[in-house]
């Protein structure tokens, strides 16, 4: 029990720190500050656009993974879990190589089409997606692999194409693990920090998020800071009481 | 020397202030408590190369001393320190900066050791043609500059002012080396760094210089951090980055200007 506690103290502590240095007489000020508001809204637009396509094209991939389709599934599944744990600026870093202006492909973007995905908005979608989809990817693996194979079997039998067994029978039984994947991703996608100054670079307005926004503050007024610190952390107490842990209970995935 | 001179000063004052060992009468002016253990050091990030350099000097001077670096932009130097980091030593890019630490009363007495000015740099081969500070205004030419919480920044958006012009970066990086960085990797057309980023970068970078009369000057104080746990130490490296012939020689070796 003490263990628990302990534990209990480590991640509740620092929180409570945060509202004791809350500089709540200018909070309304910092809030409404340009800077602020800005970052919020890079912040909600990115990460939103960041889960939406990581259950576009990260959920039918989960489900590939699942049903092991694809040739060198263990392989493929490895691969596309290494975002998860590397750390986020060599993240930024392998992005570079690969879509900044030199990259791979990011040379042929910017020769052909004149894109340059650095420094906007859309390089801070790429940015998080990257570092977040593998959270969706895993969650909803394991959703499809704990489904009964019967139930599509049975709309298959009765003449369902494929399409419309996976939409009627198989997305409505994964629902919950869907909402719960989207929810880490997103998260994960709100926090990010590293891989976005690395390969989206820090401008506010276009690539400044809250984290960024956050640690470019601390270099100027800590209270401005803590604010905003004070903002994330509301955001995601919010989150958390909207879903009511109806879709987050441990044994959910 | 003039470098033997300042060193026993500094200990001399060490000894009278720490109330170490009692020195007799008949001790000879060279008879110290020569420096010892590690001091760590926070260094603004345009001083990442020359300071190692200068600390093997000093090393090899005082072979007791173990020196340990914390580089970064100056004000996230200014803002650990006075967050109570363990530090002995803070070198700041600018004198606001350090005003900072001064305010909180977490750094003592600094002094200037050397100056520096701005330059633009280009990724190599210049693609975007860039020959002075007004071609940064075109449009479509990508620009990182620091942020101006950062004595960089702060740099640049002084010498927008003077050349009177307005650019609109694409980045406002937070030290000068991720500035340098972007240009490096040709991620951007040109960057607003210092002359000694510039030297540093080599044949990496394409560089256009700023006249100096347009141009601004920069300085960089020392001081040793009140908290220190090694102020003998500390102060002997202030001492020894200011006066000693061998850490201005290396600093002008790497385009710092006399302070």
């Amino acid at each position: 029990m003490i263990p628990g506690l302990v534990a209990i103290a480590f991640l509740v502590i620092p929180l409570v720190g945060l509202l004791a240095e809350a500089p709540w007489g200018s909070f309304g000020a910092i809030l409404t500050s340009q800077v602020a508001l800005e970052a919020l809204r890079i912040s909600l637009v990115t990460s939103v656009a960041a889960t939406a396509i990581a259950i576009l094209i990260g959920t039918p991939l989960a489900w590939l993974l699942a049903r092991e389709i694809l040739p060198g599934t263990r392989v493929l599944r490895a691969m596309v879990i290494v975002p998860l744990l590397l750390p986020p600026v060599v993240s930024g870093v392998i992005l570079l190589t690969a879509f900044g202006r030199r990259g791979l492909v990011g040379q042929w973007l910017y020769t052909a089409l004149g894109i340059q995905l650095p420094f906007t908005t859309a390089g801070v979608v790429i940015a998080e997606t990257f570092v977040a989809m593998p959270f969706l990817i895993i969650t909803m693996e394991g959703a499809f692999r704990s489904l009964d194979g019967r139930f599509e079997d049975a709309a298959s039998t009765l003449g369902a194409s494929q399409w419309t067994t996976f939409r009627r029978i198989t997305l409505p039984l994964v629902g919950p693990s869907l909402v719960a994947g989207a929810v880490l991703c997103w998260a994960r996608a709100l926090g990010e920090f590293g891989a976005t100054i690395t390969f989206a670079g820090n401008f506010p307005g276009v690539t400044q998020s809250m984290p960024l926004a956050v640690y470019q503050a601390l270099e100027t007024d800590r209270s401005t800071a803590i604010a905003l610190s004070l903002v994330m952390l509301t955001v995601c107490i919010v989150v958390l009481v909207a879903l009511r842990g109806r879709y987050l209970r441990p044994a959910s995935t | 020397m003039r470098l033997t001179v300042a060193v026993g000063i500094v200990v001399t004052g060490s000894l009278l202030t720490l109330g170490a060992a009692p020195v007799s009468n008949g001790a000879t002016p060279n008879a110290y408590i020569a420096p010892s253990g590690t001091i760590t050091i926070s260094a603004a990030s345009s001083l990442t190369d020359v300071l190692p350099v200068i600390a093997a000097a000093f090393t090899k001077r005082f072979p007791k001393v173990t020196v340990r670096f914390n580089f970064a932009g100056s004000s996230t130097l200014v803002e650990q320190l006075n967050a109570g980091a363990p530090v002995d030593v803070i070198a700041t890019a600018s004198e606001q900066t350090m005003a900072k630490a001064m305010a909180a009363s977490t750094a003592v007495s600094p002094i200037i050791f050397a100056k520096n000015t701005m330059a633009i740099a280009m990724p190599a081969g210049n693609p975007a043609n860039i020959t002075k500070l007004s071609d940064l205004t075109k449009p479509g030419v990508l620009v990182a500059v620091c942020d101006v919480a950062v004595p960089c920044g702060a740099a640049a958006r002084d010498l927008f002012k003077i050349a009177n012009i307005t650019v609109t970066p694409v980045t406002r990086e937070l030290d000068v080396r991720m500035v340098l960085g972007k240009v490096v990797a040709d991620e951007v057309d040109a960057g607003i760094v210092y002359v000694t980023d510039v030297k540093w970068a080599g044949a990496t970078v394409t560089s256009a210089a700023i006249p100096l009369a347009l141009n601004v000057v920069t300085s960089y104080p020392v001081a040793a951090v009140k908290a220190s746990t090694n102020p003998l130490a500390a102060k002997a490296f202030v001492q020894y980055l200011r006066f000693s012939f061998s850490a201005q020689g290396i600093l002008r070796a790497y385009g710092f200007m006399k302070p």
